[in-house]
């Protein structure tokens, strides 16, 4: 069989960051191929390669379609030769109808006349094609995930479509809307489209795909080819994983105490759509000067929970008890959950976390004004000297505490959020992906400042989609699938396989319609 | 990393040029003023800082600073007022109606009409932090209901005149306690050089006082010599206008309300954790908010100022035309948000200070002045207005986008 795609050699350098280092990837004509691997291990940005959204020149490899190289300078160039890319995040105007978003740059018009009849008729073709029912005049905002997801494929299909590129479609879908999608998926097959599925439901890629391609940190692994021999999903796991863990966690000498924090039955529905239940009944202990880490794929409802114990700042319909050693607290609103010893660092840490305009100085207060000032007055000079005592501790690198924290780089500006949550004096801190996007050495000095926080008795709950850094770091991991806690080990007692297994299991149970509440 | 951690002792050196560079967006606007000030004296043969027109230019100018006060926090918290105006006039009305018709004493009148404002204020403020509908939208609804409500409560005519104690909030000056003869000098109205002599010393004295503070801490200080030109120059500019306004009739009563004013609301800004809150609302409110700040109430409560202070200008503004009409206030809106843009507050929030609001306010007043006594008609006043507004936001933008 011919080869549509050839990807070679591709290497991506971000600054400081190998991104993808020698990645080659090849998909054959009429093939569904899965790619896979863990979150942050290079699948998202091989694929923006490979439309245009990287440029040819910002990458070294060579990416050849149909035998002939390519050299895209947009997504304008990828789409006119039929590769589309559906993105996690749809790419839908809420507020316009489902004609309006199929044919938006794209419009059946002429001289910048739309013709709406036209434009309804190959409208109503097109979801035909791809069995959505609705009129196409209904608003983007009136339908379901499910079928906003099947309105972009659509849209697809009306840019003859040559290689459909679909990244984990089916992460927001209920059971039937992803079989319904996975069936849509064989049907384009049978035609000639070829497909590559970025997923992380290995039962999904067993249903459907050809060949795999598991991508670990940036490279190739292996390509499994699914129709020689039956790929098990543990052969699947421990390409995904499969890599040993080097010293890279400050060692921590802290034994657990008492328990110091507990949550019972904790769960929130999504804000914008009541009854959409996002935390399901969640239970969790935190112990004096441990550190509880919570692992879970993108979407598994992590922050939902973090967010919605820290001052109920998302959800709705909120149940579930808190309670600090034994008694039970109100964390209601956030000046409660504040006072009554919680903490949640974001990991949204420039739009949740920090007032880029503001200085160092005036970030790291703002969440407890009241300990550099009398009464209503502040005081700037112990402001200042607060501020800079943190910038020692944490080594935020910097002239002085005055700089504005937009022009600071990334591990810095989480030095400055931690610094900002320190200064509160938590007894329990909710870290929710503290090292995303920061570098190797200024994570290691995160580590050690989470040794630190636990050595003064205090509870780390470490939210985090690396996994290593879960098993270098945290002395229990809960694992967290669908808005439920899944598994509880002891770190010493847990592994990636271990961890990946009770996600898929769990995946499973749901999948197959039991238990949902 | 180790060698970067002893901390100095003493305020880092910093040089002149360096700091002078970094500090111009807030020397910026001071030494336009100065200089369009400067101008006008020029070209009005010093008609402009003749002690009479000094005197009026105040009394203009003094309700559009005192509503850029409130204004200032509204736009730092990320919202705007647009219905000031139509408060000024309905305020003037309401007092109208309370004394001239029903012949209420000022004091109730007085409180009444700011509880007025504060009522406004907290309507138009529940509407945009508890409802969520954008302020330009609330307020552009309450700049049509409010001037529809004064001229109601006129029905369309003018109401006056007021009370002459009434009057004298805006007319008035303040008593010269020190009106002695003996060193022969004439109707000079010692008691107001005095005191602004003595405010001079005051902030002489406290500047000096929050300088040694800083240096104990390792604030970096700007250097000493600008330190003491600044102060000097101060001091000097406040005794001059002093002597100015005392070779006249004196301070006017409404100067007196305008700086305490202003020195409240630049404390407040500046040195206390609500001011501090405003400014984190309007530079990322859901940062804010998951810092323990309650925005939705801050948002509130910056509108209910904001109300309270366009009720004190309504009633200074009424007190000075001596009848309260359904056309007062018209356009001020506009002046107030120039006064805090020009300044360099920005329109997306969170960036802002209350001196520069007041520059910027004079800096207004001073080209309407200026250009009515140079004879320039309200046509080309608008037009030269409208470019300087957008000349200093666009050199403030540029310099910081430089920066």
């Amino acid at each position: 069989m011919d080869s549509i795609l050839e990807m070679k050699g591709i290497t991506k350098t971000f600054p400081g960051v190998k991104a993808l280092d020698d990645v080659n990837l090849s998909v054959r004509e009429g093939e569904i191929h899965a790619l896979i691997g863990e979150n942050g291990a290079g699948k998202s940005t091989l694929m923006k390669v490979l439309s245009g959204v990287y440029p040819q020149g910002s990458f070294d490899g060579e990416i050849r379609f149909r035998g002939q190289p390519q050299a895209f300078r947009g997504i304008a160039d990828s789409e006119r030769l039929g590769i589309i890319i559906i993105h996690q995040e749809l790419a839908l105007v809420p507020l316009l109808s489902i004609t309006e978003n199929l044919f938006l740059g794209n419009e059946q018009a002429s001289r910048g006349v739309i013709d709406w009849d036209a434009a309804t008729l190959r409208a109503r073709e097109l979801l035909r094609m791809v069995g959505l029912h609705d009129p196409p005049e209904t608003l983007i905002t009136d339908i379901g995930v499910g079928k906003q997801q099947l309105v972009e494929i659509a849209k697809a299909l009306s840019k003859e479509v040559k290689l459909l590129i679909l990244d984990e479609p089916t992460a927001s879908l209920n059971e039937s809307d992803s079989d319904a999608l996975l069936e849509l998926l064989l049907q384009f097959k049978a035609r000639g489209i070829a497909s590559i599925l970025i997923s992380h439901k290995l039962n999904e890629i067993a249903k459907v795909a050809d060949r795999v391609t598991i991508l670990r940190d940036g490279t190739t692994v292996e390509t499994l080819d699914c129709r020689e021999a039956v790929v098990s999903q543990d052969r699947i796991i421990r390409g995904m994983v499969g890599r040993a863990l080097s010293d890279r966690y400050p060692r921590r000498t802290t034994v657990p105490g008492d328990v110091l924090f507990e949550v019972k039955g904790w769960s929130a529905d999504h804000p914008a759509h009541p009854g959409r239940r996002v935390v399901r009944d969640v239970n969790l202990t935190v112990r004096r000067g441990e550190v509880v880490g919570i692992a879970g794929l993108m979407g598994a409802g992590r922050t939902e929970f973090a967010m919605s114990l820290f001052g109920r700042s998302y959800g709705r319909n909120i149940r579930g008890q808190a309670f600090l050693d034994g008694r039970e607290i109100d964390v209601s609103t956030i000046s409660r959950a504040m006072a009554n010893g919680l903490a949640y660092a974001t990991e949204d840490r420039k739009h949740l976390g920090l007032v880029l305009d503001n200085d160092i100085r005036h970030n790291v207060t703002l969440a407890n004004l009241k300990g550099v000032a009398k009464r209503w007055v502040i005081d700037h000079e112990r402001e200042v000297q607060v501020a800079e005592e943190f910038r020692r501790r944490l080594r935020i690198r910097c002239p002085d505490v005055f700089q504005e924290t937009v022009n600071l780089s990334g591990g810095n500006q989480q030095k400055v959020v931690l610094s900002k949550w320190l200064f509160a004096d938590p007894q329990v801190l909710i870290l929710d992906e503290p090292t995303r996007g920061i570098d190797v050495g200024a994570k290691y000095e995160i580590y050690t400042i989470i040794n630190q926080l636990v050595a003064e008795g205090r509870g780390v709950v470490l939210i985090s989609s690396e996994m290593p850094e879960l098993l270098g770091v945290a002395d229990r991991i809960f694992v967290m699938n669908a808005g439920a806690m899944v598994a509880e080990m002891p770190a010493a007692e847990a592994s990636q396989e271990k961890i990946m297994r009770a996600i898929m299991r769990s995946g499973e149970t749901l999948m197959s319609g039991e238990a949902l509440p | 990393m180790s060698a970067e951690l002893n901390l100095p002792a003493r305020g880092p050196r910093v040089s002149m040029g360096r700091f002078v560079k970094a500090h111009m967006r807030d020397y910026g606007m001071l030494l336009s003023l100065v200089a369009i000030v400067l101008f006008f004296q020029y070209m009005t043969d010093g008609t402009l800082l003749q002690p009479l027109n000094l005197t009026n230019l105040v009394l203009q100018n003094s309700y559009i600073v005192i509503m850029a006060l409130g204004m200032l926090l509204v736009i730092v918290a990320g919202h705007i007022d647009l219905s000031v105006g139509s408060v000024v006039a309905l305020i003037g009305a309401l007092a109208a109606t309370l004394m001239v018709r029903l012949h209420l004493d000022i004091v109730t009148t007085t409180l009444l009409c700011l509880l007025a404002g504060a009522a406004i204020g907290a309507v138009q403020g529940f509407w945009v932090a508890y409802l969520r509908i954008p302020s330009f939208i609330v307020t552009l609804a309450g700049m049509l209901v409010f001037r529809g409500l004064c001229l109601i409560l006129l029905a369309g005519q003018s109401v006056g005149p007021f009370p002459v104690e009434f009057q004298r909030l805006s007319s008035g000056f303040i008593p010269d306690f020190l009106a002695l003869d003996a060193f022969n000098l004439g109707k000079f109205h010692l008691t107001s050089l005095l005191l602004c002599a003595a405010v001079a010393a005051a902030l002489v004295v406290m500047n000096t006082m929050a300088r040694l503070r800083r240096q104990s801490v390792a604030i970096e200080q700007e250097p000493l010599p600008l330190f003491v030109a600044k102060n000097v120059a101060l001091a000097a500019v406040l005794i001059y206008v002093g002597q100015l306004l005392a070779s006249y009739r004196g301070l006017p009563n409404v100067l007196i309300i305008m700086s305490v004013l202003i020195a409240l609301y630049s404390f407040v800004t500046r040195n206390t954790t609500v001011g501090r809150r405003v400014y984190a609302l309007g530079g990322n409110e859901k940062a804010a908010k998951l810092s323990g700040i309650d925005t939705r109430r801050l948002s509130f409560y910056t509108f209910v100022n904001m109300g309270v202070l366009a009720a004190l200008a309504g009633l200074i503004f009424a007190a000075r035309l001596n009848t309260a009409t359904p056309k007062a206030g018209v356009s001020f809106e506009l002046d107030v948000i120039a006064a805090c843009f020009i300044g360099g507050a920005s329109a997306s929030g969170g960036v802002g200070r209350v001196t520069g609001a007041v520059i910027g306010a004079f800096i207004m007043g001073v080209m309407n002045n200026g250009m009515s006594i140079l004879g320039i008609g309200i046509d080309w006043q608008q037009v030269i207005k409208g470019m300087v507004l957008l000349a200093a936001v666009t050199i403030d933008v540029y310099n910081k986008n430089k920066a």
